[in-house]
C-alpha cells in the first residue's frame, strides 16, 4: 500500500508544523514571565523550555492525545472507511493550522486547542454525520475550557493572597520572604511531580503505587526545595535599590521561586499543547500502518517525541523572539505576582493533562492573571482585552469547523 | 503576532504617576534661585530659573496627559481609576501654581521688600519643601501597589502624609506671619506693588496647599 506513506508523511509534516507553530507562539506565555521579570535570562528561558517543554511532551503528554486521538470521533462508526478518518484528522491539522496563522496576521488571541477542538468537531459531525461526534465527552471538554480558567483564577487569587497575608504585609518582608518562599517552592515543586507521576508516568512503563507515588514526589519536592533554600539563603539585601523600592530583595527571592514554577509550566504546556500537533498525527499512524481502527495500537512514544522535538525548534528559531518581546510587555508580573500566576495555571494545567482534557494553557494563565488581579495584585488590567478573548473564544470553534470541513471534502477528492 | 497575555496587561500608571510628581517638585524646587536672584535684582538671573520653570510646567503637562490617554475606563485596577486622575491633578497644579507666582513677579519686576526678603525666602523654602514630602509620599506608590494597599507598607505612608501634614502647617504660620510684617510696612510701598506682593504670598502658599491635597489624595487611595 504506497497510499499509507503519503499519509503518514502529510501528517507528520503538518503535526511538525503545528508544534513548531505552538513552540514558536506559545511557550512564549510559559517562559516570558520569568524573562520579564529577569529571574532568567532569555538564554536560560529557552534552555528550561526545551528541557521541561520536551520532559512533559513525552512524560504526561499522552492522554491528552489519545484524547485527541480517539476522544472526539466515534471511530466504529468507520469501519470499513478508515480512509475517512486518515483525511479528516489531515483536514483538521491543516484547518487548525490555517486558522492560526490567519487569526495571527489579524491579531486575533485564538487557542492552539480550541482550534483542533473545533477542527475535529468540524469534519466529524459534517463529513462522516453527527452521531460520528462523540457529543458528551466535547460536551466535557467544553466545559473544561470554561472550568480551567476559572479554577486556575481561584488558586492564584488564593496563593497571592496567602503571599500578601505571610508577607508582603509584614514589617520585615524579607526576613518572611525568606522563610516562607521554600515552602511555597515544596509546594509547586510536589503539586507538579505528583500529578505526573500519578497520572502520566504509566505510558513510559513505570508503576508505582499510590504511597510510593506520594514519597517519591514528597523526596523530590524536599531536594528541590532544600537547593531554592540554598540560593535563597546566599541573597543579600541591596541598599542603594532598597532604598528606591522596598520590595526589590524581596522580589529577587521570589525570583528563585519563579524558576520553578517557570519550568512547571513549560513542562505542563508541553503536557497539554503537544497532544494539539500529535493528537491527529497518531490517528492517521494508527489507521494507516495497522489498516483498521478497530485494533487497539498504543501510542508509539516517538510520536510524542516528534511533538517535543517541534515545539523546541519552534523555540529555538521564532520563540526567543516572542518570548523577548511579551516579556518587555508584561514587567507588571513581578516575581512575587507571577509566581501565583504560574503555579496555580501549571497546576490546573497538569491537573488537566492528567485526565486528558485538552484546554488552553493561554486561556488558563490568563485566569490566574486575572485572580492575581482580583486579590489587587496587578496594576492594570485591560477589561476590553479580556472581552476580545472570550470573544474568540466562541468564534475559533466554528472557524476551526469551517474550514476542517473544507479541506476534508478537498482531501476526500484529491488523496488516494 | 497577538499575545493574549502581552495585551491584557494596561500599562501600569505606577511609575508615570511617579514620574509626574518627580518633575512638579523640580519646578517648585526652581522658585528658590528665582526669588534669590530677583531679590537681589539679578533679573537676567532670575528670568533663567523663570524659564526653566516654565520648560518643567509643560514637561509635567505633557506627562499628565498621556497618563490621562493611557488610563481608559475599561482598565482593572486596585484602586479607583478616578481617584488616580485626581491625585495627577493635584501633583499638577503644583507646577501650575509655580508657573503662576513667578510670571507675576516677572511680568511686573516685582520687588520683594527688603525688610521682609528674607523670611519670603524661608516661606518660599517650606513650600518647597512641601512638594518634596509630597513626592516622597507619591514615591511610595509602587511599593503600595506591591503591598495591596495594606499592612505595614500602609502606615508608612500615613507617616509620611502627617509629617507633610506638619510641614503644610507650618507653611500657614509662617504666611500668616509674613503678612503681618507686610502689613506693617505697606504704607511704605507703592499700593500696587503691596497688592501684589500679597497676591505673590497667597499663590505661593497654595504650592504647600497643593502638595498637602496630595497627601489626602493618596489616604484616599489607602482606605480602599
Amino acid at each position: 500500500m504506497e497510499a499509507q506513506y503519503i499519509y503518514i508523511g502529510l501528517a507528520a509534516a503538518f503535526g511538525l508544523f503545528m508544534a513548531w507553530g505552538i513552540g514558536a507562539n506559545d511557550v512564549a506565555n510559559a517562559m516570558a514571565t520569568s524573562v520579564g521579570s529577569k529571574a532568567l535570562t532569555i538564554k536560560q528561558a529557552i534552555f528550561v523550555a526545551a528541557i521541561f517543554e520536551f520532559a512533559g511532551a513525552v512524560l504526561a503528554g499522552g492522554e491528552v492525545t489519545s484524547t485527541i486521538r480517539k476522544g472526539i470521533v466515534d471511530t466504529s462508526l468507520l469501519v470499513g472507511s478508515e480512509e475517512l478518518l486518515i483525511y479528516g484528522m489531515l483536514a483538521a491539522l491543516l484547518a487548525a493550522g490555517t486558522w492560526l496563522l490567519i487569526a495571527s496576521r489579524n491579531g486575533w488571541p485564538v487557542s492552539t486547542t480550541h482550534s483542533i477542538v473545533g477542527a475535529i468537531v468540524g469534519f466529524a459531525a459534517v463529513g462522516i454525520g453527527v452521531d460520528a461526534v462523540q457529543w458528551g465527552k466535547v460536551g466535557t471538554i467544553v466545559m473544561s475550557w470554561v472550568a480551567s480558567p476559572l479554577t486556575a483564577g481561584f488558586i492564584a487569587y488564593l496563593i497571592y493572597m496567602s503571599v500578601q497575608r505571610l508577607i508582603l504585609h509584614q514589617e520585615d518582608p524579607l526576613a518572611k520572604a525568606k522563610r516562607y518562599v521554600p515552602i511555597y517552592i515544596f509546594f509547586a515543586a510536589f503539586t507538579i511531580t505528583l500529578v505526573t507521576i500519578l497520572k502520566g508516568l504509566k505510558h513510559v512503563g513505570l508503576h508505582l503505587s499510590i504511597q510510593e507515588s506520594y514519597f517519591l514526589a514528597t523526596a523530590i519536592a524536599l531536594a528541590i526545595a532544600v537547593v531554592g533554600a540554598f540560593f535563597i539563603a546566599r541573597i543579600k539585601a541591596d541598599p542603594k535599590s532598597e532604598k528606591k523600592d522596598h520590595f526589590y530583595t524581596v522580589e529577587r527571592v521570589f525570583a528563585v521561586l519563579m524558576v520553578i514554577t517557570a519550568c512547571g509550566m513549560a513542562f505542563a504546556h508541553g503536557s497539554n499543547d503537544v497532544a494539539n500537533a500529535i493528537g491527529p498525527l497518531a490517528a492517521v499512524i494508527g489507521v494507516a500502518t495497522t489498516g483498521s481502527i478497530a485494533a487497539k495500537s498504543a501510542l508509539p512514544v516517538w510520536v510524542l517525541v516528534i511533538g517535543g522535538v517541534g515545539i523546541v525548534i519552534g523555540l529555538a528559531t521564532f520563540g526567543r523572539h516572542v518570548i523577548a518581546t511579551v516579556g518587555k510587555k508584561i514587567t507588571q508580573l513581578t516575581p512575587s505576582r507571577g509566581f501565583a500566576a504560574e503555579l496555580a495555571a501549571a497546576t490546573t494545567i497538569v491537573i488537566a493533562s492528567g485526565t486528558g482534557m485538552p484546554i488552553s494553557t493561554t486561556h488558563t494563565l490568563v485566569g490566574a492573571v486575572l485572580g492575581v488581579g482580583l486579590a489587587r495584585g496587578i496594576d492594570a488590567i485591560d477589561l476590553r482585552v479580556v472581552a476580545r478573548i472570550l470573544v474568540s473564544w466562541v468564534v475559533t470553534i466554528p472557524a476551526g469547523a469551517f474550514l476542517a470541513i473544507i479541506f476534508f471534502f478537498i482531501f476526500r477528492l484529491v488523496l488516494p | 503576532m497577538a499575545n493574549m497575555l502581552a495585551n491584557i496587561f494596561g500599562s501600569s500608571p505606577v511609575r508615570p504617576l511617579e514620574k509626574h510628581i518627580g518633575i512638579a517638585y523640580r519646578c517648585a524646587k526652581q522658585l528658590q534661585p528665582f526669588f534669590s536672584a530677583a531679590i537681589s535684582g539679578d533679573w537676567d538671573k532670575a528670568l533663567e530659573a523663570r524659564d526653566k520653570i516654565e520648560t518643567l510646567e509643560h514637561e509635567a503637562d505633557d506627562l499628565k496627559k498621556k497618563i490621562r490617554l493611557q488610563l481608559p475606563k475599561s482598565l482593572f485596577m486596585p484602586v479607583p481609576r478616578e481617584d488616580l486622575l485626581e491625585l495627577l491633578l493635584v501633583q499638577d497644579k503644583i507646577a501650575n501654581r509655580t508657573k503662576d507666582v513667578s510670571g507675576l513677579v516677572v511680568g511686573r519686576n516685582l520687588e520683594v521688600p527688603s525688610q521682609i526678603a528674607e523670611q519670603f525666602l524661608e516661606f518660599v523654602g517650606r513650600n518647597v519643601d512641601a512638594a518634596k514630602q509630597a513626592r516622597k509620599s507619591v514615591r511610595e506608590l509602587d511599593e503600595l501597589f506591591t503591598a495591596g494597599f495594606r499592612g505595614a507598607e500602609v502606615a508608612l505612608v500615613e507617616g509620611l502624609i502627617e509629617e507633610l501634614d506638619q510641614i503644610e502647617t507650618d507653611t500657614d504660620e509662617k504666611q500668616a506671619a509674613l503678612r503681618a510684617a507686610l502689613f506693617e510696612i505697606e504704607k511704605d510701598l507703592n499700593p500696587i506693588d503691596a497688592m501684589f506682593m500679597y497676591k505673590v504670598i497667597e499663590l505661593t502658599g497654595e504650592i504647600a496647599d497643593m502638595a498637602e491635597r496630595v497627601g489626602r489624595r493618596l489616604e484616599l487611595l489607602l482606605s480602599h
